[in-house]
């Protein structure tokens, strides 16, 4: 492919700019750097060793499974690790990995030398981690979290499990919503008032639709689950009585509130990947995206809808059968949204020229488990099957579909196309080929027979089963599915740590992408761009082939090069209103977060003097956090 | 292990063409004989649900098959040659049509179809003939057939029976968590949830057993939450339900009497009841016809003098974490209390 040309800033020009960006060496560099490519670097890497720690958790369960009246884990070990694996994908990887693609690429999509709050950002990474090392700590105590990922009350009240698991269940949530939502505001914010001007709303790329979607359905959606949360520590703890029936509480209010995040939280975890797709896959078509209004509606669509189908998880608890009507029937209507982007992403790989690269095959897959995972969908929304289907492997099917083939498929193919970006090195072509092959071979072998299972009667989050119920067969074959789809995941593994050495140099725009992220130089420099480009089109680096009258400036423009400040503009036109001043490293995110972290531990152990002391750190060092520089002052 | 017989594997009954790629799946589905598939059903309810289900997973896979095709074809089509960069905006009716208004056509159909299924599985088509009280237990099964006068209330465990061919309307509820009740077989499922009487119906086409197992994740035990539905001629029913309302069964010969003295004294009497002795605890499931059971621990183990010796003996060894502790008996008084439990018919 023709790589355009770099934008080659002046040396003095560079090394201005980076004695005012550049994070400090040493220690203090690394435990209070705010530089977006950094933290979003720490991010991806993060939710990959939380990949990593859930896929073990995985495939021990497999192995259990993998025969009837299996005894290599007892029911208690096995209760732990089905709901570690749930907790560990779907809150400390699906969203944290979209999270780290955002970081990394925000303010370099959008033209912007960092995010909005860059001291926020690199607090919610490090909450992020710390949230789930106390997740994680509960195992060397052994008593991990044992209710399931959805904990349902009052399996999961102070009676029934007494122990700490599910205390680290509750107080590990509630932390990382802390995370969740300061990055949510953290991309809303910046996504609305640092673009680069010019860059009008319907000119941002789809990726920032879907996570700008997936920020407000965490704004809105996530208070649900902290106020759970919270409802069921107090219960456990302090004697409170939300979900107790003999007191006037009642358990079905935890599987409203728990859903009412729960169902927004899938689109929370896809709607960022699904737009990963829609911005990658036209690069290697060679074409724009086919609809891209439609795509971007619909995105939108998605995430308003998914607020309006919670009790698709309730179609058994005994509801009138109106109220099952209405949230079946909304079930059913936000297929077509996905649709919608089905249909764009065919009907661009269609009329375009594909260049079938390793991260095109992670995408052309991704289409096909999409569609899959989509139709078992709209069968969960049909509420008299569903009163059948749920609590069987069908269920675990479809979500794994869901989770793994839109999350996980557009999160490698994602990879694949901006390693070259974040490290300067290309990913091994020849390796991502394997890479792709077994884990898509071993994701649906593994995968598509749980349908069968489920069809069959097997239910979910059973220990073991009876040999005669027919079931042996198809867990077999699950079971090497699953050990052939971890040897391709490992593939991935091994291709990321040979090519960040070894990897042939990429140039700043090896794929000729045409987003501003490929007009810097890869990796890009602590400040992102020499000068704040204007934007003219949704494609500034394709603008003189596609002939569309557009001018895009992406070597000209201010250069701001005389202190830390990044451009300010209007939230819809991208008119440029002001020069933000953007805050210097600090350790001041690490040590709150630390300090939070004893306040729970505190809890946990039930010492109010751990307790008091993390909380008197935590407001002292807000205080401090807050606490106007000179020059704030001044300005003032 | 108990498995499903006599339920007689006929699909779903519906639409002569659905039953056609029924059978045809069913045949993919052959080496999975004796699984409890709610694709091949024999109850009122779950013969709607099987209908619904394999018009839904017929389309599902139709699609599945469109573009798992469509995919590889637009990526290695034919097409005119070059590599640069296209400008053209086509494309677009690829989303309206494929993207909006055949989905939008399927799905307004689907929902119509399944809202309509919905609705007639709420109630069944004429009154039912009786009422049974089900209560969940971490981990088992409580069964109740409330007669005209209070003493005529019969109960058991883990094992309901039932007349074939009429509605039957369940009482669900719970004693401790919240647990499903499900017979993949004869209807979808519903749960059993402190604080609330769920209300639910069934109806067997055919006489024979069933297997349910419970469906909502309810702790250690789960996996071996099980039951089962015996559907019997109405005569033979009534005659079930008359044996089961009468007392324990004296013994008939020393050794069992023996074994009764033993249960009576013992601590499974303070957990257990069998009605006729002074056996009057009720934590655990009543044991007043237990030897007339299929299976002992919820489902867990066929109902046979070793089984119940070896359960009796350690039953953490075969159900860990089960509440039941295990008693400590002499051998002979094991063997006794055993004698004693089979002969309870």
């Amino acid at each position: 492919m023709a790589t355009s040309a770099p934008a080659v800033p002046s040396l003095t020009l560079d090394e201005r700019l980076r004695h005012i960006w550049e994070t400090k060496p040493g220690l203090f560099g690394v435990l209070g750097t705010v530089d977006h490519k950094k933290i979003g670097k720490r991010y991806l890497v993060t939710a990959f060793v939380f990949l990593l720690l859930g896929g073990i958790e995985a495939a021990v369960m497999r192995l259990q499974l993998a025969q009837s009246n299996l005894h290599l884990l007892t029911p208690e070990q096995y209760d732990q690790l089905f709901t570690m694996h749930g907790a560990t994908m779907i809150f400390w990887y699906a969203a944290p990995v979209l999270s780290g693609f955002s970081n990394f690429l925000w303010p370099l999509l959008i033209g912007a030398r960092d995010m909005a709050f860059p001291r926020l950002n690199a607090y919610s990474y490090w909450t992020f981690l710390l949230s789930g090392v106390f997740l994680y700590s509960s195992v060397l105590v052994g008593q991990a979290p044992d209710g399931g990922w959805f904990a349902y009350t009052p399996l999961t009240n102070s009676l029934f499990s007494p122990g700490l698991n599910l205390d680290f269940y509750a107080l590990a949530l509630i932390f990382l919503t802390v995370s969740t939502t300061a990055g949510a505001i953290n991309f809303i914010v910046s996504l609305f008032k640092l673009r680069a001007p010019g860059m009008s709303i319907n000119r941002i790329p789809i990726i920032m639709w879907g996570t700008l979607t997936n920020s407000f359905s965490i704004v809105f959606a996530l208070p649900s689950l902290t106020v759970a949360c919270v409802m069921l520590f107090a219960d456990r703890r302090f004697g409170t009585h939300f979900f107790d029936v003999s007191a006037g509480g009642h358990p079905l209010l935890w599987q409203h509130l728990f859903w009412i995040f729960g169902h927004p939280w899938v689109y929370i975890v896809v709607l960022p990947a699904m737009g990963i797709v829609s911005d990658a896959l036209p690069v290697f078509c060679r074409r724009p995206l086919v609809g891209y209004t439609m795509v971007a509606l619909a995105t939108v669509t998605t995430g308003i809808l998914g607020f309006g189908v919670w009790v698709h998880h309730m179609f058994a608890t005994g509801l009138p059968p109106l109220a099952i009507s209405f949230f079946s029937a909304a079930s059913f209507a936000i297929t077509i949204p996905s649709a919608i982007a089905v249909f764009s992403w065919i009907a661009t790989i269609w009329t375009g020229r594909p260049v079938i690269r390793t991260a095109f095959l992670f995408m052309a897959g991704f289409v096909v488990l999409f569609v899959i995972g989509g139709v078992s969908g709209v069968a969960t929304a049909a509420a008299a099957f569903d009163q059948q289907l749920t609590d069987t492997y069908f269920v675990v099917a479809h979500l794994h579909y869901v989770l793994i083939g839109i999350n996980l498929f557009p999160v490698v193919a994602g990879l694949y196309y901006w390693f070259p970006k974040m490290t300067g090195r290309m990913l091994s072509e020849r390796l991502g080929y394997w890479n792709f092959w077994t884990m898509f071979i071993g994701f649906n072998l593994g995968f598509f027979p749980m349908h069968i299972s489920g069809l069959l009667g097997m239910p979910r989050r059973i220990y073991t089963y009876p040999a005669g119920l027919g079931w042996d067969t198809v867990n077999l074959i699950t079971t090497i599915g699953a050990f052939v789809f971890g040897a391709g995941v490992l593939l991935l593994v091994a291709n990321v740590l040979w090519s960040r050495v070894r990897g042939a140099p990429a140039g700043s725009n090896p794929w000729d992408g045409p987003t501003l992220e490929w007009a810097t130089t890869s990796p890009p420099p602590p400040y992102n761009f020499a000068v704040i480009p204007t934007v003219g089109s949704r494609h500034p680096l394709w603008e003189d082939r596609l002939d569309e009258g557009a001018r895009s400036l992406v070597s000209e423009g201010p250069a701001l090069d005389e202190e830390k400040v990044t451009v300010e503009t209007t939230p819809l036109d991208g008119q440029l209103t002001d020069v933000l001043t953007m805050p210097e490293d600090t350790l001041y995110p690490l040590a709150h977060a630390l300090a939070v972290t004893l306040t729970f531990y505190g809890l946990l152990v039930r010492s109010p003097g751990l307790g008091v002391a993390g909380l008197v750190l935590v407001i002292g060092l807000t205080i401090g956090w807050l606490w106007p520089t000179r020059r704030e002052l001044e300005e003032a | 292990m108990p498995v499903p017989s006599g339920a007689v594997p006929t699909p779903g009954a519906g639409h002569p063409g659905v039953r056609r790629l029924a059978a045809l799946a069913t045949l993919a589905l052959a080496g999975c004989e004796g699984a409890p598939t709610y694709l091949r059903t024999s109850g009122y309810i779950g013969d709607r649900e099987a209908t619904l289900g394999w018009v839904l997973l017929v389309i599902a896979s139709a699609v599945i098959v469109v573009i798992a095709v469509l995919v590889p074809v637009a990526i290695y089509r034919r097409r005119p040659g070059g590599s640069n960069l296209q400008r053209e905006e086509g494309g677009l009716s690829w989303i309206y049509i494929g993207g909006i208004a055949v989905p939008a056509l399927i799905l307004i159909g689907v929902t119509i179809f399944s809202l309509g299924v919905l609705r007639e599985v709420a109630r069944p088509p004429s009154g039912p003939a009786m009422t049974v009280q089900v209560i969940g237990h971490t981990w088992w099964w409580e069964v109740h057939y409330p007669g005209q006068a209070p003493n005529d209330l019969v109960t058991v465990a883990n094992e309901i029976h039932i007349p074939v061919g009429r509605p039957v309307r369940l009482e669900l509820s719970t004693a401790d968590v919240i647990h499903s009740f499900w017979f993949p077989q004869l209807a979808g499922k519903t749960d059993l949830i402190p604080g609330q009487r769920n209300v639910a119906w069934i109806e067997a086409r055919t006489a024979g057993t069933y297997w349910g197992h419970c469906a909502e994740y309810c702790g250690r035990q789960h996996a071996n939450m099980m039951m089962s539905i015996v559907a019997d001629s109405p005569a033979q029913f009534a005659r079930w339900l008359q044996d089961q309302r009468r007392p324990a069964a004296e013994p008939a010969a020393a050794a069992i009497d023996s074994g009764r003295a033993v249960f009576t004294r013992s601590a499974c009497a303070t957990c257990h009841t069998i009605r006729g002795t002074d056996a009057g605890g009720a934590l655990g499931p009543d044991l007043t016809h237990v030897g007339s059971r299929r299976t002992i621990a919820a489902g867990t183990l066929p109902n046979n003098v070793g089984n119940l010796a070896g359960w009796i003996g350690n039953p953490q060894a075969l159900k860990p974490g089960v509440i039941m502790p295990a008693v400590p008996l002499r051998p002979a008084e094991l063997h006794a209390v055993v004698s004693y439990l089979h002969s309870l018919q």
